[in-house]
């Protein structure tokens, strides 16, 4: 009895100066009561409810805090607050997306949607299909063709000349007026107009090749404009983390330079540059513009990138909201917009993984 | 593996990080083609490095030559009938408003959205957020004009009808509020949202990289956990977040079909809530496939500027990145 | 090693983008490939490929002109990209594409410059799609309304603000007006669509109308803006007391106005679009067979609707080899012929050519040959 007495004594000489944990859900309720009562008072609507209850709360528990636990204490809650107010706030937009896209893509998203192309899918076959009540047909099997292939070959031109870039500017580079006139080149060119780069490779092309020049290597050449600096950026900052000593402790045990980069420097950061890569992908797996004028317009199955024209999953969300098949009855469009939305979500989704797959196979084991 | 194993330095190893030639070994033949391996690698490192450059001016020479017939054409041919300068003026300050407010919307809400995946959601789910973010950088722009027009700005229009009748007073706010919700501040915040994967992409995964020492030396000392993030965490990756806050601006300041669809362009107003205003990405986007002749010129020539805009803010942004010493693992 | 299972991952990964790219079809409607409409309007069947580039207005048209010919052509492909009309007379000019679509026809400085890629007598103009355009708006139960050009002008001018104005009650006697204010929907991007409407009200109206015609709406009068037909169909769908101009085949539910024609308002109609076609001037100082037209807007004749748009098809007079020559009449016959205008008609809900717009449309397709 006595020894349990000194233990409650010392226990609570400890949390001397804690809140105890349910302290925040009273603020909470209390905050979601008052805001409901001034809600009322300026016209009640469900944001106007959380917006001032977030608000009340997060006030009043910095200032409970202050109060209970010192100015320390309360800053370091009123950032958390905000660092969970803000993870919310930037879900929102994201599931209210990914909810519009599932509500309207799901139901187009079939075998026949996956599998076939646009070729001989008219204006009259989407009204039949509405008369009759017959499944939408037409698919974007061709869009999805395209979409790997020339984002493939944007990736494979992009990657190695902006990972070199990277390693050149933070290995060999270091201080160089080169250097500095690459690193600063290379944030302008971030700052290219999409439509402008898609012009661009059109332009070189028509040069090269005769005027008209429009293939899936166009467009990958376009793309890969977009995409080397986004590379190049994410990886420099990558490398530019990995730790001098690791460097230093290859170089002490007589491994050449080039060795130590491509053995400790790249495997050290790789998950970071793979989650670059991944990213430079996914800002142009879904650009538009510059596949307009560089690919053409391609309805039907299209697989040779340096011949003929071809169709990507924007392009043909784009073209299927702006001019429907069938003017009169724009449903089936925009069914099949929507279904190829959902794709080539899905599709980023899956890359994302392979990614993160490649990344943690090449890491070296670490605390995290 | 033809390096030597871990833990063994030969001899002639030594030497050769001397640089003394050890033409007796038996390694040389290996010690000989790491050097050329060295040289090599350098060699295309560089190149690669250069191809850029290379690529950038033929880019700056393309929209130069291309855009040149509107610096000379009669002030009265060109769009507006006042000048390059008079055209080009309104959707430069467009463009400029469109992407700060992306900005100021993104950067705190993107920094700590990757705070929150890298130091204070529970280990479990992190990986799972940080994954959830990186989708959004995924939907292409088409699918986010799309929602911005049929879903966000028939919500957002009645925020801007109360805004207009109470903070109206605000320039930014005058009425009549947009009864389609179309307007400036919608763009800004659609681009906003296209830009917060990117920061916090980029930011997230320099956060992990922060030493795992420093960290934990800060709350040995008794830091709190924001404490610990201020000391350690954000100093360390203060010249990241620059690089991924000048990446979105990047994104921002040329996003095309995004803001084409959202936004209801015309001319120059102060207010966000009110239809009006334009930027160059989405000018060229709009006119460019009936643009003929000088039309197509000044559209080239907006890209021109577009650009011009984008190397100034870099500018900015190298400048103040120099001014706090860099913290690199390689410097 | 690592090497290795970097390449173990990229065979993975090759082999399933090839499983995938292995087993799609470009049957998309399930017809037997050999059985299509009997409706090849050249004889003998053609091969080769077509590069066309133009106008968005034709592509639902030219999705059905495509089908309608691969069908009876089993050797030929038609490929159309929807650029807009400029990229497409600019390609054209330029050589990067055989025939352009366009919402006008090649204005004088571009018929100069389509020599060097056409041969001496240039580039040929013929029409091949014609959409009316209607004066579409959101009204409630109000589906039709009486207006001449002077108040349409003026209230796309925000001179008329508001549904129950005088001016437009009285040419609707008996019909409700509610006091909504009008929103003005125009299209925020260069378009035929909207250089085909302002021509009218310029024509029609040239009192109120006073602005410069072209493709963009003037900037003078800014007002509420959605991108392309789609947008504007959908803003003015959701914008109670909205009124816009678009193709007629796309405004849906929404309510049209007659146009005033003489003394009678004129319903917007196929044939009565395809008549207002008819009765046009064709340009002067064009080749004989070339049918770039004039479209008389301010037309007193009954039975026409003047809000029209005309979007042509582009064809050199010569080509480099008889293939081409071939395949490009082939084409060109079927997309003007009765069947091609039909099939077109069914999809994109269009009007069909006149018979003898299409005659002559035949005349000067049949005149195209090979360069000597």
């Amino acid at each position: 009895m006595a020894a349990n007495q000194t233990l409650q004594r010392r226990q609570s000489h400890l949390t001397r100066g804690h809140l105890p944990s349910y302290a925040v859900w009273v603020v909470l309720a209390a905050s979601v009561v008052l805001g409901a009562a001034l809600a009322t008072l300026i016209g009640f609507s469900v944001v106007g409810w959380a917006v001032i209850t977030a608000i009340v709360f997060v006030i009043t528990a910095t200032i409970v805090t202050a109060v209970a636990e010192g100015e320390r204490k309360a800053k370091d809650r009123l950032v958390t607050f905000l660092v969970y107010g803000a993870f919310l706030i930037a879900l929102l937009p994201l599931v209210s997306v990914l909810w519009t896209v599932l509500e309207r893509g799901v139901p187009g998203l079939n075998y026949n949607f996956l599998f076939t192309s646009m070729n001989g899918v008219t204006g009259a076959v989407d009204n039949q299909a509405l008369e009759n009540g017959t499944p939408v047909l037409g698919g974007a099997y061709h869009a999805v063709v395209g979409t790997l292939q020339i984002t493939l070959w944007a990736t494979l031109i992009s990657v190695p000349i902006g990972l070199l870039t990277a390693v050149y500017l933070v290995e060999y580079g270091a201080g160089r007026g080169l250097t500095k006139a690459i690193t600063f080149f290379v944030d302008v060119m971030t700052g290219i107009p999409s439509i402008v780069a898609g012009l661009f490779a059109a332009a070189l092309f028509s040069l090269l090749f005769g005027p008209g020049t429009r293939t899936g290597f166009v467009a990958a050449v376009a793309l890969s404009v977009l995409m080397i600096p986004v590379v190049v950026r994410s990886t420099e900052e990558m490398l530019k983390i990995v730790p001098n000593e690791l460097r230093e402790a290859s170089y002490a045990l007589g491994v050449r330079k080039w060795r130590t980069i491509t053995k400790v420097v790249i495997p050290t950061a790789i998950s970071g540059i793979a989650s670059g890569v991944t990213l430079s992908i996914a800002r142009v797996i879904g650009e538009t513009a510059p596949i307009l004028v560089t690919a053409g317009f391609a309805s039907s199955i299209n697989m040779n990138v340096f011949s003929g024209w071809m169709s990507t999953l924007p392009t043909f969300i784009y073209y299927q909201i702006l001019t429907p098949t069938s003017p009169t009855s724009p449903d089936p469009s925009t069914q099949r917009a929507w279904a190829a939305a959902l794709l080539l979500i899905l599709m980023v989704m899956l890359l994302n993984l392979v990614a993160r797959f490649v990344a943690r196979m090449f890491a070296p084991k670490t605390s995290r | 593996m033809t390096g030597p194993a871990p833990g063994q330095v030969t001899a002639p190893e030594i030497d050769r990080l001397e640089g003394k030639d050890v033409s007796t070994n038996s390694l040389k033949a290996s010690t000989d083609r790491g050097r050329a391996g060295d040289k090599i690698f350098s060699g295309i490192s560089l190149a690669a490095g250069v191809l850029i450059l290379a690529v950038l001016f033929s880019v700056a020479v393309f929209l130069l030559v291309q855009a040149a017939p509107t610096f000379v054409a009669d002030p009265a041919e060109v769009t507006g009938g006042n000048g390059f300068t008079a055209y080009i003026l309104p959707i430069v300050i467009g463009t400029v408003v469109a992407a700060t407010i992306a900005l100021l919307i993104a950067t705190p809400v993107g920094i700590a959205v990757a705070l929150f995946i890298s130091h204070y959601a529970p280990r479990r789910f992190s990986r799972a957020f940080g994954y959830v973010i990186d989708l959004l950088a995924a939907i292409p722009s088409v699918i986010y004009g799309a929602w911005g027009y049929i879903v966000l700005a028939p919500q957002l229009a009645k925020v801007y009808t109360w805004l207009a009748e109470n903070l109206g007073w605000i320039p930014f706010f005058t009425g009549p509020a947009s009864q389609t919700g179309k307007t400036m501040l919608t763009a800004g915040i659609v681009l906003a949202v296209m830009v917060i994967p990117i920061i916090t992409s980029l930011s997230r995964e320099i956060f992990l990289q922060t030493p795992n020492l420093h960290e934990e030396a800060a709350l040995a000392m008794g830091a709190t956990r924001w404490e610990m993030v201020r000391m350690a965490v954000l100093p360390f990756a203060r010249p990241g977040i620059i690089s991924a806050t000048m990446l979105g601006l990047g994104r921002a300041l040329g996003e095309t079909m995004a803001v084409a669809l959202v936004l209801s362009p015309g001319a120059l107003v102060a207010s966000l809530v009110k239809s009006g205003n334009q930027t160059i990405a989405a000018e060229i986007a709009l006119n460019f496939p009936e643009a003929f002749g000088l039309r197509l010129n000044e559209l080239i020539a907006a890209g021109l500027v577009l650009f011009v805009i984008t190397l100034i803010v870099n500018m900015i942004a190298r400048f103040i990145i120099t001014r706090h010493q860099e913290f690199s693992g390689a410097n | 090693m690592k090497a290795l299972r970097f390449g173990r991952a990229a065979a993975v990964i090759s082999v399933a983008a090839l499983a995938l790219t292995a087993c799609g079809s470009d049957n998309a409607t399930n017809e037997p490939a050999a059985e299509g409409p009997a409706s090849s309007a050249a004889g003998t069947a053609v091969s080769g490929t077509l590069t066309g580039i133009g106008a968005s207005s034709q592509n639902s048209a030219m999705e059905a002109w495509k089908a309608g010919f691969e069908a009876a052509n089993q050797g030929a492909m038609v490929q159309y990209s929807p650029d807009g009309s400029g990229a497409g007379r600019k390609a054209f000019v330029s050589g990067g594409a055989q025939f352009a679509g366009s919402d006008a026809f090649l204005k004088d400085e571009e018929m100069a410059q389509s020599v060097e890629v056409c041969g001496p007598d240039g580039a040929l103009n013929v029409p091949a799609y014609i959409s009316p355009i209607a004066i579409a708006f959101n009204l409630g139960d109000v589906t039709e309304l009486n207006l001449d050009a002077p108040t349409i002008a003026k209230i796309f001018k925000k001179e008329i603000s508001t549904w129950n104005d005088p001016a437009i009650a009285a040419q609707n006697e008996g019909v409700e007006l509610p006091d909504t204010p009008i929103t003005v929907v125009h299209r925020s991007d260069e378009s035929g669509t909207t250089e085909n409407f302002v021509d009218y009200l310029a024509a029609a109206a040239p009192e109120d109308w006073t602005y410069e015609v072209g493709g963009a709406w003037p900037a003078e009068l800014q007002s509420e803006n959605a991108k392309g037909t789609s947008g504007v169909v959908q803003t003015v769908t959701s914008t109670d007391g909205a009124i816009t101009y678009a193709d007629a085949s796309a405004v849906g539910d929404l309510g049209t106005a007659k146009v005033k024609v003489g003394e009678e308002y004129a319903e917007i109609s196929s044939d009565a679009a395809a008549k207002a076609v008819e009765v046009a001037t064709p340009v002067e100082g064009r080749a004989e067979l070339d049918m770039s037209l004039q479209l008389e807007r301010d037309t007193t004749e009954s039975g026409t609707y003047p809000v029209v748009l005309v979007s042509y098809h582009v064809y050199c007079t010569t080509y480099d080899s008889q293939e081409t020559v071939d395949l490009v009449k082939a084409f060109g016959s079927y997309v003007v012929s009765e069947d091609g205008q039909t099939e077109a008609a069914g999809s994109a809900g269009n009007a069909p050519l006149s018979e003898s717009l299409r005659e002559k449309a035949l005349l000067a397709i049949d005149s195209i040959k090979v360069a000597s």
